[in-house]
């Protein structure tokens, strides 16, 4: 069991730095304009860091303690295809979670 | 269009996120019922969701918290995994910018992976739009996520453990980012930051409180940004 005092220290440091995050660019920088290398940079932030997240969550799935699950990488895979062929938010996620929940039937 | 008005724009953002319900929903539903397994009341589920609005980095938090890991080290990794909120407030900055200070305090607090994904590619194709018009659509962007995101949360902390395993909700955050990610990789520069960032995030999993994430973050947007220099470059000439 986690210490209440712990959860309470946790929630408030990682409320105040997260919002600290978001705030800091279009809070304290505003409208001054970023050097053109910057913006390109940025234009790639979240295909850099998502699929970053992500991989070793498919690799690695913390359900299976680390050890890599046939289902859940075929579903991941198959959630890429779908998602690369159709261009569509919604339909990746349906067929995802529908290929999901198959390969985990089909696996028992 | 300049027959857009800001009732219409509100209403294409909400829109355009209600899609999200089905990603946010069992995403809250997860985090309230993983909190509560692992000894978080309802007040400390809630205020968690509230405070943070960032399944992943409170996953991460409760995780390490339920591990015994030091309470600092719980903290750094969940807020590293938020670090890319930072670099979402960098590229919204020149666009909401010049809004408000209030406007900007709000949409802060409310700069989540869907929101920001949404608006930065409505952004970029309607490079027309006023900072107010911007500012409305990101706000209806947020209306059916954020509230989802509590009521889902306060589900999944009210059902607790009494979820089938079957139904292998810790897969619906990973199968959701790749959905939102995967019909977004319209470019070689998209393609290529994308791989970088897998293939450097697996190399360097081995590296504790999520620093590994990080790098991969850093290599990805290097790697961008230099094929996009490139492609123009050679367009160019």
């Amino acid at each position: 069991m986690i210490d209440t005092a712990t959860i309470w220290i946790v929630i408030a440091a990682v409320g105040i730095g997260s919002y600290f995050f978001r705030f800091v660019f279009i809070g304290l920088i505003g409208d001054r304009q970023l050097p053109a290398w910057i913006l390109r940079h940025l234009r790639y932030t979240a295909v850099a860091v998502l699929p970053g997240l992500v991989a070793p969550l498919v690799v690695w799935p913390p359900a299976t303690q680390g050890q890599t699950d046939a289902p859940r990488l075929a579903a991941a895979l198959i959630t890429i295809a779908v998602g690369l062929w159709s261009r569509n938010v919604l339909l990746t996620i349906t067929v995802g979670a529908f290929s999901l929940y198959a390969a985990l039937y089909l696996a028992g | 269009m300049p027959t857009e008005t800001t009732k219409s724009i509100f209403w294409k953002g909400a829109r355009d996120a209600s899609p999200f319900i089905l990603v946010v929903g069992p995403f809250g539903l997860l985090f309230g019922v993983v909190a509560t397994e692992a000894g978080l009341n309802i007040l400390e589920t809630m205020t968690f969701s509230i405070l943070v609005i960032a399944g992943a980095a409170q996953l991460t938090a409760l995780q390490l918290m339920t591990d015994n890991a030091p309470t600092i080290i719980a903290i750094i990794s969940a807020l590293a995994v938020n670090l890319r909120m930072a670099m979402y407030s960098a590229s919204l900055a020149p666009y909401i910018g010049p809004a408000p200070l209030w406007q900007r305090a709000c949409a802060a607090y409310f700069l989540v992976d869907q929101s920001y994904a949404l608006s930065i590619l409505e952004y970029e194709k309607h490079p027309k739009w006023t900072v107010r018009q911007r500012m409305v659509y990101f706000f209806g962007t947020i209306a059916p996520v954020c509230p989802f995101w509590y009521i889902a949360t306060l589900a999944g902390a009210l059902i607790g453990s009494s979820v089938p395993d079957w139904l292998a909700l810790d897969f619906a955050m990973p199968i959701t980012f790749i959905a939102l990610i995967a019909p977004a990789l319209r470019t070689r520069a998209h393609v290529a930051a994308a791989l970088v960032s897998i293939i450097v995030a697996l190399c360097f999993a081995f590296l504790p409180y999520n620093l590994g994430l990080l790098v991969a973050g850093i290599a990805g947007m290097m790697t961008g940004a230099e094929v996009e220099r490139r492609t123009e470059a050679r367009a160019a000439a």
